[in-house]
């Protein structure tokens, strides 16, 4: 019986390929992209008002509203900000921090930094928010405790608080590829820079940087993303500050349709993103 | 012949399709309420509640006032909690719920789309010592028909913290007003209904708007609350819907006013009293909960026995005193185990909740009677608060 499958499968090559496909397209398929449909499908439907039941007909309300009050064009901005200064932010620590781990530690220390730079992730989300929630408390709060000695006051809850919760939430996701990058880059590369007279300022310019460039961008696939959809971090760190996961929140049990248009908004932002990096190679670092 | 058959098998679906319509219209066209006799019949109940109101000692072995009935009665009972009204209609909707604790806000919804059934008071022989300032209200009687019995209800008071807020508060102004002392340490409540607040402030300090419900607001009436929230913005530290969060807030001094629940007052106040918590000169919401049974139950008498038995003086004073509000059995108050249970939450008092405005679902039709003009629907609330709050 087996015998004879496997003789059916070598002859029959597209066979063999379709069914080996068929697991990952049906998961592809059935999973994300039927959800993704079954979102946007959502979003076209009315609500009755007073019931808050969804009744499936078709109305392009949902996006008037969506796109013509101020307040939903703001918050994508607000939110689109955060991600960009989460990413950056993340980029900036994370790049001189990878290229410590990976081209000057001793080789027999790697495995410690690496898992020093993994240990926040074992911990739990809430946890860690949690506890920059006390440190951003506006009068009795570790920061105020800090900085209020050289005259600085505590930025209190926020976008400030929201942008350095994401940043310490999401920094693991910016250094591990970079550091898999800098890792793989050959010793012979950087030694011929060197040889050639470039000091090692140059050679981390002109060398190590454009070769790792799509390891940083493979990073910030991950930090622009986590934050575009977060809204706990938002609700314990933003004080009255929201952005576009809040409102989904806010209105996902009284008005379905709604919150499902609102919640293509960061959808189509994060296609723009990923078609812009495709040509860079940076989904091949994922 | 394939032809044939996969007709007769359309054929046999939508036989079946008619006689399952045929069915549930006729249940729901019925003439309302249960008549009776309740049978002794075992059954199994599904339970959506707030959290504390139905406790099968699974938090706290202590505290169970489910068990005991399950063994009296022969019902099984499934409890599940929910966090807000919205949530409680979504669920409700979705079937598969037997009763529910519904807040005035979530209740007259339900009622409107049939997911609710009138209930007969004379097989709940508790219902007689309910306070009567409880009976027979809008939120929980619809077209002189009731649909349920009360469990229990609180004010949202203005808390302050001792100390910071000088002089102690007795008027929302220092929630709303621009000179507020606490400015930069107000918080509010992160909900639509928030903007009822906003309307009863209206309805002391600027009464030719003329408001007289604040769930009852037409459109100009309606701008002007959400004006006032505007103006209160600048003011506010946080917005709160978690109230573990509030506590710490508060805790920390990040927040030193704003609106509140008793309990969360009594929490703070445990080990030393540190902060007060009034209903101020204006009056304020509050919540007023209902038992209530759905439309599409298939264990009635073991419904109509939950709502007997929650609202027992005995079982009614442990959930009241174990959630933090005021009983709505009369008799309950003798049984709480703190006995100044019901003063503290002022139960048995009738002029304390003249200005309690119980949270109610905002209609088109004016709540407060009027047809001259159109009111704003809750759906609008909702949008109006969305947007606002992203602004």
């Amino acid at each position: 019986m087996i015998k004879s499958a496997q003789h059916f499968l070598n002859r029959h090559v597209k066979t063999r390929a379709a069914l080996l496909l068929s697991l990952p397209l049906g998961w592809m398929i059935v999973i994300y992209l039927g959800a993704l449909f079954a979102l946007f499908l959502t979003s076209i439907w009315k609500i009755d008002t007073f019931t808050s039941d969804v009744i499936r007909e078709f109305t392009l309300e949902n996006f008037t509203d969506v796109f013509t009050d101020r307040a939903y064009f703001n918050v994508s901005i607000r939110t689109l900000m955060v991600a960009i200064s989460v990413t950056l932010i993340c980029a900036v620590i994370a790049i001189p921090m990878a290229f410590y781990m990976a081209r000057i530690a001793k080789p027999s220390n790697r495995p410690i930094l690496v898992a020093l730079v993994l240990t926040p992730l074992w911990a739990s989300y809430l946890v860690k928010v949690y506890a920059w929630r006390t440190m951003f408390y506006p009068e009795s709060g570790f920061l105020q405790w800090l900085i209020s000695p050289v005259g600085g006051k505590s930025p209190g809850f926020g976008m400030v608080a929201v942008i350095i919760g994401l940043t310490y939430l999401w920094l693991p996701y910016m250094v591990l590829p970079i550091y898999a990058g800098m890792e793989k880059l050959p010793n012979s590369v950087v030694d011929a820079s060197a040889d050639l007279g470039a000091k090692p300022g140059r050679t981390f310019r002109e060398v190590v940087m454009p070769i790792t460039w799509p390891t940083i961008i493979a990073g910030s696939v991950f930090t622009f993303s986590l934050s575009m959809g977060d809204y706990i971090t938002v609700q314990i760190l933003g004080g009255t500050f929201q952005m576009l996961g809040n409102v989904v929140y806010q209105n996902f049990s009284l008005n379905l349709p709604f919150a499902a248009a609102v919640s293509l908004i960061p959808v189509i932002i994060m296609m723009i993103y990923l078609a812009g990096i495709r040509k860079t190679g940076a989904l091949d670092n994922l | 012949m394939r032809v044939t058959n996969l007709r007769k098998l359309a054929a046999l679906v939508a036989a079946g399709t008619l006689v399952l319509v045929g069915c549930s219209s006729s249940e729901e066209s019925g003439s309302g309420a249960y008549e009776g006799p309740l049978q002794d019949t075992p059954g199994t109940i599904n339970v959506l509640a707030w959290p504390g109101y139905a406790e099968d000692g699974t938090n706290d072995p202590n505290v169970d006032w489910v068990t005991p009935f399950e063994e009296a009665t022969g019902c099984t009972v499934n409890v599940k909690t929910y966090g807000t009204s919205d949530e409680a209609v979504q669920l409700m909707q979705g079937g598969g719920y037997d009763v529910i604790s519904a807040s005035g806000d979530a209740s007259l919804r339900l009622i409107y789309g049939g997911d609710l059934q009138p209930v007969n008071l004379d097989l709940i022989p508790n219902y007689a010592d309910i306070f009567d300032n409880l009976k027979d209200r809008p939120w929980n009687t619809v077209d002189g028909k009731n649909y349920g019995v009360p469990h229990g209800r609180g004010a949202n008071v203005l808390q302050y913290t001792m100390g910071k807020v000088n002089p102690e508060p007795t008027s929302w102004s220092v929630v709303w007003e621009p000179n507020s002392p606490a400015k930069g340490k107000v918080t509010a409540y992160d909900s639509a209904i928030y903007i009822a607040d906003a309307a009863v402030y209206l309805m002391a300090t600027k009464p030719e708007l003329g408001i007289t419900d604040p769930y009852a607001l037409d459109q100009d009436q309606f701008d002007a609350a959400m004006a006032l929230l505007e103006q209160q913005k600048p003011l506010i530290a946080e917005y709160w819907s978690d109230y573990t969060k509030y506590i710490g807030a508060v805790q920390s001094g990040s927040i030193t006013v704003g609106t509140s629940w008793q309990v969360i007052a009594n929490v703070l106040n445990g080990e030393k009293a540190t902060v007060g918590a009034v209903k101020p000169q204006e009056g304020a919401t509050g919540w007023s909960d209902t038992w209530m049974i759905s439309s599409k139950t298939e264990a009635i008498d073991c419904a109509y026995k939950w709502l007997n038995h929650i609202i027992t003086p005995s079982v009614n004073a442990q959930a009241a005193e174990y959630f933090g509000e005021a009983p709505a059995n009369s008799k309950a108050c003798a049984l709480t185990a703190n006995p100044d249970h019901c003063s503290l939450y002022h139960a048995e008092e009738t002029d304390y909740w003249s200005n309690v405005y119980y949270w109610k679902t905002p209609t088109e039709d004016c709540l407060d009677g009027r047809t001259d003009v159109k009111c704003v629907p809750y759906s609008e609330w909702v949008k109006a608060w969305s947007s606002f709050r992203n602004k």
